[in-house]
């Protein structure tokens, strides 16, 4: 049940592109034809499959404030959590490298078919948003974490496909000249925003904004706490948010 | 010379005048150009776009009307100046002049603003543009008013209007290439940008809001209030109204979309004029059915208790789904808008079902959003060009096939 809540919530409620505005780039550049935008937004879904379980992985056990206790008591106290833009970073990169050139040498069809797109996705901002997302979140297990990367991605690959479909029927439309190419696709965007925004309180039944506040009085209070003892994890935890 | 004749000459006269197109949509309102037409093929047929037009305009007469009555019988009702009705349909109650005349000076502003707005805009975008004037707003335009509250302010309405008709519709290329139903646009926005004035229990009886004013400044009266079914609902509320109420249309709401009755009738006349498409009527209606017998069936079978906040809504028999809030209207008028709807057959089946799955979807589940039909039509809007695109490619691929199979 979790997993469908959080699946539903980061296909709809949560829509990268929708609620969040992540990734507009490749969105707004590869969205002309269907075709294309379709292997962009695969390539994108896979992607994020791996990346934010493995960040997952590296935020647990390496990056959290306390999360190197495993390598012993001493360094219980360590909080890496400011390494973890560049760390993240690097694992989409590399994954990114790793994904193409595996594709490379198996199927290269599909390799060609995506062509430019795969290395333009290791600077997708969805992608690193979607890591980010889930270390401010805090997704407790790693299967929620695969979950959540799986059902972002499917959320931005069904923006991609509607924005793509749409943009292919209003080709021949007598768009005023100012507004033709970028300017109507960000007004599309917008409007097609509206439409997501039907899914926009769902679940949490509208109290949404009551409840992220008190998790930020909680947070301020733990940060209060932890200023007493060391300023620079007050300071991280502040960068974080 | 005749008129007819004299007005022709007229715009042969002022051929170059950049006013022309506003000349000319006035003109060809009343007249039939006199010009004969020149040069290729032609076919000739009985209904223009200014035609069909009016033939939907002609079905949504009678919700109006009964609007302008339900105005005023719901203003006296809570009042407490009439009796609620109780002999059916034509109770003498509530065909009254007075129920009337509330109602007709509440609602003829809404409709006077929404015409004058927004053909104001087409008007102004003709001329800068320099073609017809076109006549998609008609329909808009009589749309609007009968999906707002009665006590909307007007210029909240002329606000909305001028958001729907230029970044809805005139920055795609006017009539026929806007992506989302205008009328549609104009209402989220609305609802999005002036929550207080579209949802709640006070917006939907004319006289409420006023009256909490006068309270507030310190009047001695009692106040009034109703809310649409939908919010009651959402809220854990029993329906104070029987089904029959419901479906003949005493209840509050918006202007036009109380009376399923109606609503059904004007269906029945677009489908019999092949206006609207049934195809996406029957298969909301389908979809709508669907999604609700699934939620009977998780609170019959004890999976959902009345401890849920969603138990209320959700318990709600699926039949009652179809004629409370506007569903109903949002299935005739606004679905099967055939500019922002599929246009392939089979894509209509399914844009039509996932409207009424999904907008009783959002009424079950987004407490904040008691009407989901807006919502989800405006959502299956922006993916209709998506199911149209993989039906069109289906049927490619099937042809392909086929020809395959007789070339070998």
């Amino acid at each position: 049940m979790e997993h469908i809540e959080l699946f539903f919530k980061s296909i709809f409620i949560d829509n990268m592109v929708f609620a969040t505005f992540l990734g507009m780039c490749s969105y707004l550049a590869v969205s002309k034809k269907v075709s294309t935008a379709v292997g962009l937004g695969a390539a994108v879904i896979f992607v994020l499959a791996i990346t934010v379980p493995l960040n997952w992985l590296l935020d647990q056990y390496l990056l959290q404030p306390g999360a190197l206790k495993w390598l012993g008591a001493e360094y219980a106290d360590y909080d890496l959590s400011f390494l973890s833009f560049i760390m993240f970073i690097a694992t989409i990169a590399t994954m990114v490298q790793l994904v193409e050139i595996v594709v490379e040498k198996f199927s290269p069809s599909l390799y060609n078919s995506l062509g430019i797109f795969l290395p333009l996705i290791a600077v997708n901002c969805a992608i690193l948003g979607g890591s980010l997302f889930m270390q401010s979140r805090e997704i407790p297990t790693l299967g929620l974490a695969t979950t959540y990367g799986v059902g972002s991605g499917i959320g931005w690959f069904l923006a991609i496909l509607a924005i793509a479909a749409i943009r292919e029927k209003i080709r021949y439309s007598n768009v005023p000249p100012a507004l033709r190419g970028l300017g109507i696709t960000f007004i599309i965007t917008g409007l097609m925003a509206i439409g997501f925004m039907s899914f926009g309180g769902m679940l949490t039944g509208g109290d949404e904004e009551e409840a992220p506040k008190e998790v930020k009085t909680v947070k301020v209070e733990k940060s209060k706490e932890d200023l007493e003892k060391d300023k620079v994890v007050a300071n991280n935890i502040k960068v974080n948010e | 010379m005749s008129l007819k004749n004299k007005l022709h000459n007229f715009k042969v006269k002022n051929k170059d005048k950049k006013w022309l197109p506003a000349f000319s949509a006035l003109h060809t309102f009343l007249f039939l150009p006199n010009e004969t037409t020149h040069g290729g093929t032609h076919i000739k047929v009985a209904d223009d776009l200014k035609r069909t037009m009016n033939t939907v305009i002609m079905a949504m007469i009678p919700c109006l009307i009964f609007g302008m009555f339900n105005a005023g019988y719901q203003h006296h009702l809570a009042l407490g100046e009439i009796q609620a009705v109780t002999s059916g349909f034509f109770s003498p109650e509530f065909w009254t002049l007075s129920n009337f005349m509330v109602g007709f000076w509440k609602i003829l502003p809404l409709v006077i603003v929404s015409y004058g707005v927004g053909l104001g805009i087409e008007f102004i975008f003709a001329i800068i543009k320099g073609h017809e004037v076109e006549e998609g707003y008609l329909v808009t335009g009589m749309l609007v008013p009968l999906i707002v509250p009665v006590d909307i302010p007007l210029w909240m309405l002329a606000v909305a209007v001028i958001f729907g008709v230029v970044i809805g519709k005139e920055v795609f290329g006017g009539t026929g290439m806007n992506i989302l139903n205008p009328a549609l646009t104009i209402r989220a926005f609305l609802f999005f940008a002036y929550p207080t004035w579209m949802s709640g229990d006070k917006v939907w009886i004319h006289g409420a809001v006023e009256r909490d004013q006068l309270i507030a400044s310190g009047q001695n009266l009692d106040a009034i209030s109703g809310e649409t079914i939908l919010g009651g609902l959402a809220q854990g509320k029993e329906i104070a109204y029987s089904l029959w109420d419901m479906f003949l249309g005493f209840i509050p709401g918006s202007v036009g979309e109380t009376s399923t009755l109606l609503i059904i009738l004007g269906g029945l006349f677009l489908i019999f004029t092949k206006i609207g498409s049934w195809r996406i009527m029957l298969s909301s209606v389908i979809g709508a059915i669907v999604m609700g017998l699934i939620f009977n069936q998780v609170t019959a079978s004890g999976w959902i208790t009345e401890s849920s906040k969603f138990y209320g809504l959700m318990s709600a028999p699926f039949w009652e789904h179809l004629v409370i809030g506007g569903f109903a209207f949002g299935t005739v008028f606004m679905a099967t808008d055939p500019v922002t709807a599929s246009q392939t057959n089979k894509g209509k089946w399914i844009y039509g079902f996932l409207i009424g799955f999904v907008s009783i979807m959002i009424r079950v589940f987004n407490p904040a959003y008691p009407e989901g039909v807006m919502l989800a039509i405006l959502l299956m809007n922006v993916f209709a060009p998506t199911i149209d695109h993989y039906v069109v490619q289906g049927n490619v691929k099937k042809r392909m096939k086929r020809l395959k199979a007789k070339v070998a």
